[in-house]
Parts: structure tokens; C-alpha cells; sequence
């Protein structure tokens, strides 16, 4: 799948440049490929010249064998004919080893390049990860290459030999007569040219087969992704029509697209008979005239069909090509997206372990080509303080929290963590010291124990028992059929909402951050769960620092310090019991939670 | 290992057979057309054979020729490369048309098992390998439907050019009788050695696909926890494995390729030898040597499409494998054919659960039975700890699932004996976990439902989703991105509640509906829901008091059971459990007030 990127996307297709910088880069990135290549091309060369040995032999069996001037040289032939077949192994010996060359060199350059693009999709921020479709940032690295290599591989091969064989008959042909190559030439010249053409219509055909691919593969996964919601709203039959349209339209352009295939393959067909028929009428005038032997005129014959198979596969060729070009840009757009939140890499600053203070310096963001969502936020989170944050839906929480923990970085203002700006932070030593814990607790496919170890590879099963424990989770555990090698299912979902939620808080509890930030990681917890979360977290986070999301405002009554968030601005930040009799915005959440909750 | 084969084989036949029968008249002309093409390719050699004989080689001996002669073998040519070439359309362009239609008719049926089967079989199938069932493995099955009719024709082709070359000479024909099995031999042994390779490779690219999908799934995970390197360690470890099976793809091709282009050259260079003999005896026209010579060098490449379609059959027998697993996939819900009452229309649905109980995991059992009977117009709040089986209580109620004993009725009749469509026209659920469309607001409240846009609006009021939905550029039109990333938490809940409102249910679920929205915004939703005083019967998942007091009872759920029930001042008396749960916040309130004054004394 190669679904185009979405309108919104942030991700280069560095469609600026031509097909050639594009290769050049590519190939740049991919050094594999390009190492070796003179062998690999002295190769090429040996095996296309096999392709002549079959014209050249059958003129020389009628020319100088049969019409040999003292009658027929059977000699000759047979002499001639083995020092053939000696050419024609040498041939396969040549092309074995050339494709070996070529399947190993590129194989191994697109392997490079895929694992550099992944890595690289890592390293671009949320945001930019999140203004593309997953599935799109996928077959970035997955089938994008594939188009490349199967180029590389078919298509470019093709292209090679095709080039080498044509070069060859043409040098042949000129030999035997120049007035019947001129012919040949001018019968499928204006084909070569037209090449261009049809492989243009053919490639914007291909290009709505593949848009359509996506609308089907969109269409498909919403009855799958979406299946509770489908059934629960009995939307099958609207779900349905949606699949068979989306369906339909991609058979109407597949089917499309293979007429104008069909019909470009065969006009290679129609020229060689064309060319066949001129050679013969206009070869045996120049036979009449005595200006070409009767061998060489039958071995044009075998020639043309040299001409054939290049015109009928260029199309496809190039159209491959197209598409390989057009995956490379793909590829090379992740590569190219600059990764907006950069790690400073060596340069950075390695901040050491122990208690952590966070300072917001007129801080301001917007989200792009959004409207400002914080303002100005000026605050300060000192050591050991425990700070709870709260405020209206959409009033810039999340956002906030992203900001603290690099997951974006401030339009305006900075962040600033041990009085070293967040940005001059290393990221191997930010991401020990500074975890987040985000509302949906995206767990992997795999064991329970597997998924808590996940910010801590070499912890025992008897850490993860421990910090169970600790977190007073362990009643919970023992509750599950397996325990600790209980699968959680794809994104954890064999778990109830709140038993994700548990392990995703106590996975990050285990990879034993300095600032712990929870956003909302526990709103699908039942309160007595909850509480004793709240409690054993700060029993054991005495000393570390922390700041909560939280609508339950429980969680506020029993911070250091409340930050009160309203529209984007930092509106009021202090004790809970200070704020409370302040009576503004957070006097008045109290109040709603208070007559709710008691 | 070579039983496995054959069965790959045979059903890979059993493949092609039922594809003959899906498209018998697209197909079959393909297969025409192609068939024409086969005699055409034979007629182009003879065409040669005979022009060399009775025009040129008369001409260069005679030093002189007729324009007739000329013309005539000009046309000759002419025609049969035009019927080669119109064989050529007609076979590519309907062979592909079939391929088209089965893939299509194919992927039809696959995803009307996916809205057909129930959510349990959904859970046992992860989504990637749902989507490559419909997609990669309808068109894997179906990928020899391109090459065969071609095959079908090279099999005429064959026959006719053998018959052509004992007719012009039995000498050189033994060449050919020898050299297309030998292409044929030779294509068989390379399809044997390249399948398994192209196979494994196959199903490591989808690997490396489901590595790369689950990993940019929980991107925000592996940044928020630092797992860049150890990702990309994973991602790497399977795409050097499937660059090594491309590779070892790559040898075997590599090595057969050639040899394949060269069996066709040394043949005629046999053909050159053995006829020469021949021809300077006397007892063989130079022109039948040329038409062999010629014919050997055209046919070489269309037999290896018998090879293509060999190939191709244990990848399309995988894929075909994987599709019969989906179609023949059981255990949709029944339906039966009651309707509810009409004079219910519109009015509270009864709600009945009769010793109900359910199990995801065979002999643990998540609910165990559960009674319950709520009458029409009440509200019934559903409380539990943590995992003990709310939610799937919730999808019993609009039959996503169906109970393993027992029974839920609805005004009396038991879900599973109502017409399809009758449970979703009376009961919506609010998930606990929106799923919202990608799509426009509109669609994502109405779901194809036909109501004017004052009623969407009414709903997202209702909702407290109005405010925010006038703030988005296109307001109901607006489009929403996938799984709806561009709203905050709060945001898609408010949407996903105002989904079932709009549809003015007789029986409304809500599943912790508002645990991402603020205090403030809750309390003005329960009592826009209080105000409207909705006709419906209402069970609601909840934690906070507020949504509780909502309620005309409250059931208490323990370990799957239900272990009380009664008004929320009841329960307080009779239920310690409910009593932990409900009060947990002010206790810890009280604690912590206790241990502050008392931390004051002290201090
Ligand atoms: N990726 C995004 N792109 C554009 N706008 C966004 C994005 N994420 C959030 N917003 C907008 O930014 C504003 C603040 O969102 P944020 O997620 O910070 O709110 P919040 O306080 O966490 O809300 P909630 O309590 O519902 O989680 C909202 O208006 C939201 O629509
Ligand atoms: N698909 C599944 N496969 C296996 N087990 C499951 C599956 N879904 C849920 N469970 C298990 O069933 C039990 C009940 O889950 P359920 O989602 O109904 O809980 P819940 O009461 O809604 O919890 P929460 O308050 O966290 O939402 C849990 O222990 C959970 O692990
Ligand atoms: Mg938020
Ligand atoms: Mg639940």
C-alpha cells in the first residue's frame, strides 16, 4: 500500500528535485548499492553480448557455411556453432554471477535505508507523527522500499540489458547493412518515443489504482478497527456500502489501467511484423542488387526480435521505475523531515540522577497552523514537589504536560530543567529522568510481564513483583489467570480500560523516573484503587517530583500544589486549601467535584 | 515435506478450477484469446519458413523478384503479427479483468464476514492480519488468474508448433521434441526451489509490516520511555532477516533466469548444425531451417509463462488458505425473527438479565450469574472495582457479545430471538473508549442515520460538545482525522455521547462516558440528561457520586457477580464493598486533613 499522504501531512515527499537527485540521494543513503558497481557493470556487458551469438551464427551457417564459395563448409558450421554454445555459457556464467551482484548490493542497501527511515520516524515528534496515518508511515518502510528493490531487481535489470542488447543488435545490424538498420530504427523509433507517452498515461492510471487502494484499505479497516462500534450502532449495512463502493471503484481503475497495458504491450507485436515485413521487401531488393548476402538479410530477422521484448516490457518498465522513484521520494521524505524535536545528540547536556526542579519561561504554544492553545505560562515546580494539574476540558492540560516532557517544544518562551533548557537536554538522559504516563495506555502485544518491562529490559520477574507490590496492584495480579505471563492482547486490549491503565502507570513506575508525569493515567481506575495508587506513589516518591492530570480532583486535595489551567492560560497556581478560599476558577471546579463525589 | 507439496499443489489447481467457474465467460475468452495468440506465434514462423523458400532464397539466386511475390509475403507478415497482436489484447486485458473481479468479489465476501461474525472472533484476530486477509491474501490467491489463460495458450502453442515442426522436418523437430520438455523440466525444478524461498520472504515482509505498525502504534509510549534504539533494534533484526530470504530469492533467480534464456539458444544452435547437415544433402529447404531456427527463438519466452503460473501457486495457496479460514469462519449471532412490541416504540425498554453469565477465557469466568430487572424508565447505575466486568456486562446489553448461560431480554424477548437490526434501533452504548470515524462531525454523530442537523445539534448540546464544535473550521463538516487525534480526550467522548443521543434510544448504556471530562462539564451533561427527561431506560457505569445520585438503583458488582443492590443509602448500610469503592476519596480526605492537623500539632 503506497496511500498518498494526507492533506495535513507534515511529511516531505520532496517532490522538488528531478528523478536524478532523487537516485543520487538515494543511492547515497543506500552506499551499499552503488559499492562494487564496475565489476557488477563488466559483467552486464558479458552477459548482454551473448544475446548476438544466435543472429550471428545463423548468418554465418547460411554465408559462410552453406553458400560458402566452394559449396557447403559443414566443418565450418560445426566449428562455428560449439565456439557459440562456448559463448552462450560464458553468457549464463556472466549473468549468474551479475545478478548474484545486484540482488546482494541492493537487498542490502534497502535494508540500510529502511532502518535508518524507522529510526527516523521515531525521532520526529508526536506531531509530526500524528499528522500522518500510521498505516501511511508503514508502507514508508515497508512497501515503498519493496518497489525499489523489486525496480532494482526486475524493472532496473531489464532496463540494464535491454539497453546493452539493443546497443549490440544495432552495432551487429550496421555491420551486415546500414540501409535495413536505418529501417528497423525507423520503425521503432517513433515507439521508443512513444514510450514516454504511454507510460505516462499508464502511470496516472496506476496512480488512481493506488489511491483507491487506500480508500478500500480505509474502508475495510473501519469494520474491523471500529468493529464494537459498528455493531453496537447496527451501521453494517452503511459500513458495508462503503466497502463495495470503495471496492468497485478500485476494480474500475485496476481494470482500466490493464487495458492501456495490454494495448501498449502489444504494439511491439504490431511494429516487429512491420519491420519484418520492410526487412524482407527492401532486403531482398538489396539482394536483387546484390548489396546483402542472403545470410545476413535472415539473420536481421532474428535480430528485430532483439527490438521486441525491450519496446513490449518498457511501458512496465518505466512505469516501475516511476513508482520506484516515487516510493524512494517517500523514504527519503521521512529522511528529509527534519526532526522538529531534536535530540542535541553529544553536545547535550547529561543531567545527573537525583531530584529534579522545572521552571516555565513565558512559554506559549500553538499547535500548527492552530490558534495559540497556551499563553504565556510563567510557573516553577521545585524539588520533591508534588504538583497537580487541573482545568476545563481542552483547556491546554495535555498540552502542557507534552511541553514538560519534550514531547513538543515551545513556540515562544523555554522549559527549563535543572536550570538547563530542556532543548540542550540529551534525550538518552531526559527519557530516564523525565517519564510520562499518557491517558490511553497503549500497551504492546505481548505478555504482561514483557509490557512492564518495557522502560526497564533487564529487570527480574522479581523487580516486576516488587513494584507491583509496591504500587498495591499485587491482589490484582494474583486475580489473572496467568499472572505475570497473562497476554494483554494487540494494544492490550484482552485488559479492562482500567487494568491497561494500571500497567502502563506501572511500567513507567518500574523504569524509575525523577519527574514523573501522569496525564489522566488513572481516570478509568475505580476510586479505591485509585487512592491507594495515589498513596504508594507518594510513599515511594518522597524525594521525586511529579505532576498529575487529573479531573478527579482527589488527587489536587493532596498535592503541594495546584496549577489551574482555563483557556490556555495558567490561571491561578497555589495550595489547594490557599485556592480554595481564594474562590475563583478552582473554588468553583472544587465545588462541582465536591457535590459530586460526596 | 513432498505430500505437503503436493497438496499445495493440488489445491492450488482447486484455485484455478474455482476461479474458471467464478468468471467462466471473462476468463474463458481471455483463454481465446490467448489460444489465438498461441497459433498466430506458430503461424508467424511458418509465414517466415515459407517466404524464405518461395521469395527470398529464389530471389537471391535469381537475381531478380516480383513485386507481387513481394507484397504478397509483406501481408502475410503483416496479418498474422496483427492477429498475434489483437490475441495479445484480448488475452492481457480480459485475463486481468477476471483477476479484477475475483479480487473483488472475493474481498466483498471477506469483509461481509467481518461485519457479520461476532466480537469474539474479532478479539482472536489482530487487525493487521484482518486487513491483510482482505487485501493481500484475496489478491495472492488470485495472482495466477493473470498468467494463466497465457499459460493456457503456450499449451496450444506447443502442440501446434511441434505438429508444424514434424511437419517441416522430423529431424529437427526431435530439437524441439527434446527442448521443450527440457524448458518446461527445467522451469518445474526452479518453481520448486523458488517457492519456499518467496514465501518465507512473503511472510516476513508482513512481519516487518506488523513490527513497524505496532511500533508507530505506541510511538508515544517508546518516546515517553526512551525506547528509540531498542525499536529500531527489533525493526532491524527482521529486516535483515528479510534481506537475506530476498536475497536467497534473488540466487535462485539469478542462477535459473539465464539458464532459461540460454536452453532456447542452444537449441537452435542445434538446429543449425543438424539442419545444415541436412539442407547441404539436399533433403531440406534453407527455408525450414529458418522457420525451426525462427520458431525456437519466438517460443522461447511465452513456456516460461507455465512457469509463472507455477510459481505463483503456493503463495496463492497460503492466501487462499487464509480467505477460506475467514469465509468459512462460524458463530455469527443468530438472529431470530421477533420484533419488539411497536406500542414500545417509543416509550422505556424493559431490561431483564437472567442468570447471566460470560467467560473471554474458558474456565475463568468473567460474569457469573448475574439477575437483573430494570423497569422501563429507570435508572440503574452499574459500580465495580476495576476489571470486574462492567464493560463486558455493557456489550451484553446491545448484544455485541452473547452470554455463555442465561439471558437478556429486552421488553421480555430475549436479544437473540429479535430481527437483526432490532437491538441497535432500541439500545446505545456510550463506550468507555470512543472509536470515532474518520470522518466528518456530522457522519461521526449520525452514522448514515437520516436527521435533520437542528437534531445533531440538540444532541452535541446535550453533550456539552456544542461549544467546542463551533469552534472547529466547518463546524459539522469538519473533518476528523484517524481515531480522531486532533480532539482532546474530553472532546471525543462528548462526540461519542452525543452519537447515541441523537438516536434517541429506549435504552441508553453509558460506560464510564465521562471519566475524560472535567467536573463542571459532567454535572452540566447529568443534568441536561435529567432535564430532558429522556424516555429511556438508562444503565450507567460509574464511579462519582453525582452520576450514582443520578440513579434510581445502584448494582453493585464483585468478583462477576452481583453482589448488592438497592439506593445508593442502602448500599452504603448493607455493602462494605461499596462502601470502600464509593467513599474512598473521602476517606482519603479525612485521612490526610487528620494526619495534616496532626502533623501541625506536633509541629
Ligand atoms: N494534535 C493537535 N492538533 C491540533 N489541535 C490540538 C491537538 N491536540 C490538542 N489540540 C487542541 O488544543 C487544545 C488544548 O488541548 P489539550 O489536549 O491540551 O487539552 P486538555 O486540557 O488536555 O483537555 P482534556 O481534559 O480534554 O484532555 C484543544 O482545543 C484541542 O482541540
Ligand atoms: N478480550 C478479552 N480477552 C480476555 N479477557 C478479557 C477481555 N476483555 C476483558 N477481559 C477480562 O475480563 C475482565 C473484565 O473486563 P471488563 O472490561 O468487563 O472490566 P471493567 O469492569 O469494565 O473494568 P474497568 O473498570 O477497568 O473498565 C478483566 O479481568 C479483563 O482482564
Ligand atoms: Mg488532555
Ligand atoms: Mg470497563
Amino acid at each position: 500500500m503506497s496511500t498518498a499522504a494526507g492533506p495535513g501531512s507534515r511529511l516531505g515527499d520532496v517532490r522538488s528535485g528531478s528523478a536524478w537527485a532523487t537516485f543520487r540521494r538515494g543511492l547515497a543513503l543506500s552506499p551499499e548499492i552503488t559499492q562494487g558497481l564496475t565489476p557488477t557493470l563488466l559483467l552486464a556487458l558479458v552477459a548482454t553480448a551473448g544475446r548476438v551469438v544466435v543472429p550471428i551464427a545463423v548468418q554465418q551457417t547460411i554465408d559462410d557455411g552453406l553458400n560458402a564459395a566452394g559449396g557447403p563448409d559443414l566443418g565450418f558450421v560445426r566449428w562455428m556453432v560449439g565456439l557459440a554454445a562456448v559463448g552462450v555459457v560464458i553468457t549464463v556464467v556472466a549473468a549468474y554471477l551479475m545478478n548474484r551482484r545486484i540482488f546482494r548490493a541492493s537487498e542490502a542497501g534497502l535494508a540500510t535505508l529502511r532502518t535508518k527511515a524507522f529510526r527516523h520516524v521515531h525521532d520526529l515528534s508526536v506531531l509530526t507523527q500524528d499528522t500522518e496515518r500510521r498505516g501511511s508511515l508503514v508502507s514508508r518502510v515497508t512497501s515503498d522500499v519493496d518497489t525499489i528493490s523489486q525496480f532494482v531487481q526486475w524493472g532496473g535489470l531489464i532496463m540494464l540489458v535491454s539497453i546493452g542488447q539493443l546497443i549490440l543488435a544495432t552495432i551487429v545490424m550496421a555491420v551486415y547493412s546500414w540501409q535495413l538498420t536505418l529501417l528497423v530504427w525507423v520503425c521503432f523509433l517513433p515507439l521508443f518515443l512513444a514510450l514516454r507517452t504511454f507510460q505516462r498515461m499508464l502511470s496516472s492510471a496506476y496512480m488512481v489504482v493506488r489511491e483507491r487502494v487506500g480508500g478500500m484499505l480505509g474502508a475495510i479497516s473501519e469494520s474491523v478497527v471500529g468493529a464494537q462500534a459498528v455493531r453496537a450502532y447496527a451501521v453494517e449495512g452503511r459500513t458495508q456500502q462503503r466497502i463495495d463502493d470503495a471496492v468497485e471503484s478500485h476494480r474500475v481503475a485496476a481494470s482500466r489501467a490493464q487495458r492501456l497495458a495490454a494495448t501498449a504491450f502489444s504494439t511491439g507485436e504490431v511494429v516487429a511484423g512491420l519491420a519484418n515485413a520492410a526487412i524482407i521487401v527492401v532486403g531482398v531488393l538489396l539482394g536483387v542488387a546484390g548489396d546483402i548476402t542472403l545470410g545476413r538479410l535472415l539473420a536481421f530477422l532474428f535480430l528485430v526480435t532483439l527490438f521486441v521484448a525491450p519496446v513490449q516490457v518498457g511501458t512496465e518498465v518505466l512505469s516501475e521505475a516511476q513508482n520506484a522513484i516515487a516510493g524512494w521520494r517517500r523514504v527519503l521524505g521521512i529522511l528529509d523531515t527534519p526532526a522538529d524535536v531534536a535530540d542535541p545528540g553529544e553536545d547535550g547536556v547529561r543531567l545527573p540522577r537525583g531530584p529534579i526542579d522545572v521552571r516555565f519561561e513565558g512559554v506559549s504554544y500553538a499547535y500548527p497552523n492552530g490558534p495559540t492553545v497556551l499563553h504565556e505560562v510563567d510557573v516553577a515546580i521545585a524539588r520533591h514537589t508534588r504538583v497537580a494539574v487541573v482545568g476545563e476540558t481542552g483547556s491546554g492540560k495535555t498540552t502542557f504536560a507534552k511541553l514538560l516532557t519534550r514531547l513538543m517544544d515551545p513556540v515562544h518562551g523555554r522549559v527549563l530543567v535543572d536550570g538547563t533548557d530542556l532543548r540542550d537536554v540529551r534525550f538518552a538522559s531526559l527519557r530516564e529522568r523525565v517519564v510520562m504516563v499518557p491517558q490511553e495506555g497503549f500497551l504492546f502485544d505481548d505478555t504482561l510481564a514483557a509490557n512492564l518491562r518495557y522502560g526497564k529490559p533487564e529487570a527480574t520477574d522479581e523487580e516486576l513483583l516488587l513494584a507491583v507490590t509496591e504500587l498495591g496492584l499485587r491482589e490484582w495480579l494474583d486475580s489473572l489467570p496467568a499472572g505475570l505471563e497473562t497476554p494483554v492482547g494487540q494494544r492490550g486490549e484482552s485488559l479492562s480500560a482500567g487494568e491497561r491503565q494500571l500497567v502502563a502507570l506501572a511500567r513507567a513506575y518500574l523504569a524509575d523516573p525523577d519527574l514523573l508525569v501522569l496525564d489522566e493515567a488513572t481516570s478509568a481506575v475505580d476510586p479505591a484503587t485509585e487512592v491507594r495508587l495515589a498513596r504508594a506513589l507518594e510513599g515511594v516518591s518522597r524525594g521525586r517530583t511529579s505532576v498529575t492530570i487529573a479531573h478527579r480532583l482527589s488527587t489536587a486535595e493532596a498535592a503541594d500544589e495546584v496549577f489551574v489551567f482555563d483557556r490556555g492560560r495558567l490561571v491561578e497556581a497555589g495550595p489547594h486549601a490557599e485556592l480554595v478560599d481564594k474562590g475563583g476558577v478552582y473554588a468553583a471546579l472544587h465545588a462541582a467535584w465536591v457535590s459530586q463525589s460526596r | 515435506m513432498r505430500d505437503e507439496r503436493q497438496a499445495t499443489l493440488r489445491e492450488g489447481v482447486r484455485i484455478l478450477v474455482r476461479a474458471m467457474r467464478d468468471e467462466p465467460v471473462i476468463l474463458g475468452i481471455a483463454v481465446a484469446g490467448s489460444a489465438v495468440y498461441g497459433l498466430a506465434t506458430v503461424a508467424t514462423a511458418e509465414v517466415i519458413g515459407r517466404v524464405t523458400d518461395r521469395v527470398i532464397v529464389p530471389a537471391f539466386r535469381d537475381g531478380e523478384t516480383t513485386t507481387g511475390a513481394l507484397a504478397l509475403a509483406a501481408l502475410a507478415i503483416m496479418v498474422t503479427s496483427l492477429v498475434k497482436a489483437a490475441g495479445i489484447v484480448v488475452r492481457r486485458y480480459f485475463a486481468g479483468l477476471g483477476q479484477y473481479l475475483l479480487n473483488a468479489r472475493y474481498r466483498r465476501q471477506v469483509s461481509r464476514q467481518y461485519l457479520r461474525l461476532p466480537l469474539s472472533w474479532h478479539h482472536q484476530h489482530s487487525t493487521g492480519k484482518l486487513l491483510s486477509n482482505a487485501n493481500a491474501d484475496v489478491e495472492s490467491s488470485f495472482w495466477p488468474i493473470a498468467p494463466l489463460p497465457f499459460a493456457l495458450g503456450v499449451v496450444v502453442m506447443l502442440v501446434f508448433a511441434l505438429v508444424s515442426m514434424f511437419l517441416a522436418d522430423p529431424a529437427l523437430a526431435l530439437v524441439g521434441a527434446l527442448l521443450f520438455p527440457a524448458i518446461l523440466l527445467l522451469n518445474f525444478f526452479y518453481q520448486r526451489r523458488l517457492s519456499p524461498l518467496a514465501t518465507r520472504a512473503q511472510a516476513l515482509r508482513a512481519e516487518l509490516s506488523g513490527v513497524a505498525h505496532e511500533s508507530f502504534d505506541g510511538a508515544m509510549v517508546v518516546k515517553a520511555l526512551g525506547r528509540e534504539a531498542a525499536e529500531t533494534a527489533r525493526f532491524a533484526k527482521v529486516a535483515g532477516q528479510l534481506r537475506d530470504a530476498n536475497a536467497a530469492v534473488g540466487r535462485v533467480r539469478g542462477a535459473f533466469d539465464p539458464m532459461l534464456d540460454a536452453l532456447p539458444n542452444l537449441g537452435v544452435l542445434a538446429v543449425l548444425i543438424i539442419g545444415s547437415v541436412r539442407v547441404a544433402d539436399g533433403s531440406l529447404a534453407a527455408g525450414t531451417l529458418v522457420q525451426v531456427a525462427y520458431l525456437l527463438t519466438i517460443t522461447a519466452f511465452p513456456i516460461r509463462a507455465i512457469g509463472f503460473v507455477l510459481g505463483e501457486l503456493p503463495r496463492a495457496s497460503v492466501g487462499w488458505r487464509r480467505v477460506r479460514a475467514v469465509l468459512d469462519a462460524t458463530g455469527a449471532l443468530p438472529h431470530g425473527t421477533d420484533r419488539l412490541s411497536a406500542s414500545g416504540d417509543d416509550g422505556a425498554a424493559h431490561l431483564g438479565l437472567h442468570d447471566v453469565g460470560y467467560s473471554y477465557v474458558e474456565g475463568t469466568p468473567v460474569l457469573d450469574g448475574v439477575h437483573l430487572d430494570v423497569e422501563p424508565g429507570r435508572t440503574v447505575a452499574v459500580v465495580g472495582s476495576t476489571g470486574s466486568g462492567k464493560s463486558t456486562l455493557a456489550s451484553l446489553l446491545v448484544r455485541l457479545v452473547d452470554p455463555v448461560s442465561g439471558a437478556v431480554l429486552l421488553d421480555g424477548t430475549d436479544l437473540r430471538r429479535l430481527e437483526p437490526g432490532q437491538v441497535a434501533a432500541a439500545v446505545s452504548l456510550v463506550f468507555q473508549q470512543p472509536f470515532i470515524f474518520e470522518d466528518s462531525v456530522r457522519d461521526n454523530v449520525t452514522l448514515g442515520l437520516t436527521v435533520p442537523d437542528d437534531d445533531v445539534w440538540a444532541a452535541l448540546r446535550l453533550a456539552q460538545g456544542d461549544r467546542f464544535v463551533h469552534e472547529l473550521a466547518g463546524e459539522l463538516d469538519a473533518r476528523i482525522g484517524e481515531r480522531g487525534a486532533t480532539l482532546s480526550g474530553g472532546q471525543r467522548q462528548r462526540l461519542a455521547l452525543a452519537r447515541a443521543l441523537v438516536r434517541k434510544p429506549r435504552l441508553l448504556v453509558l460506560d464510564d462516558a465521562t471519566s475524560a471530562v472535567d467536573p463542571e462539564v459532567e454535572r452540566r451533561i447529568l443534568a441536561g440528561l435529567r432535564d430532558a427527561a429522556l424516555p429511556s431506560t438508562v444503565v450507567v457505569v460509574a464511579y462519582r457520586r453525582a452520576t450514582i445520585a443520578l440513579a434510581d438503583e445502584v448494582v453493585y458488582v464483585e468478583n462477576g457477580r452481583v453482589s448488592a443492590r438497592g439506593s445508593h443509602p442502602e448500599l452504603l448500610t448493607t455493602s462494605p464493598g461499596y462502601r470502600d469503592l464509593i467513599t474512598a476519596y473521602e476517606r482519603d480526605a479525612v485521612e490526610r486533613a487528620m494526619a495534616g492537623t496532626n502533623q501541625e500539632k506536633r509541629s
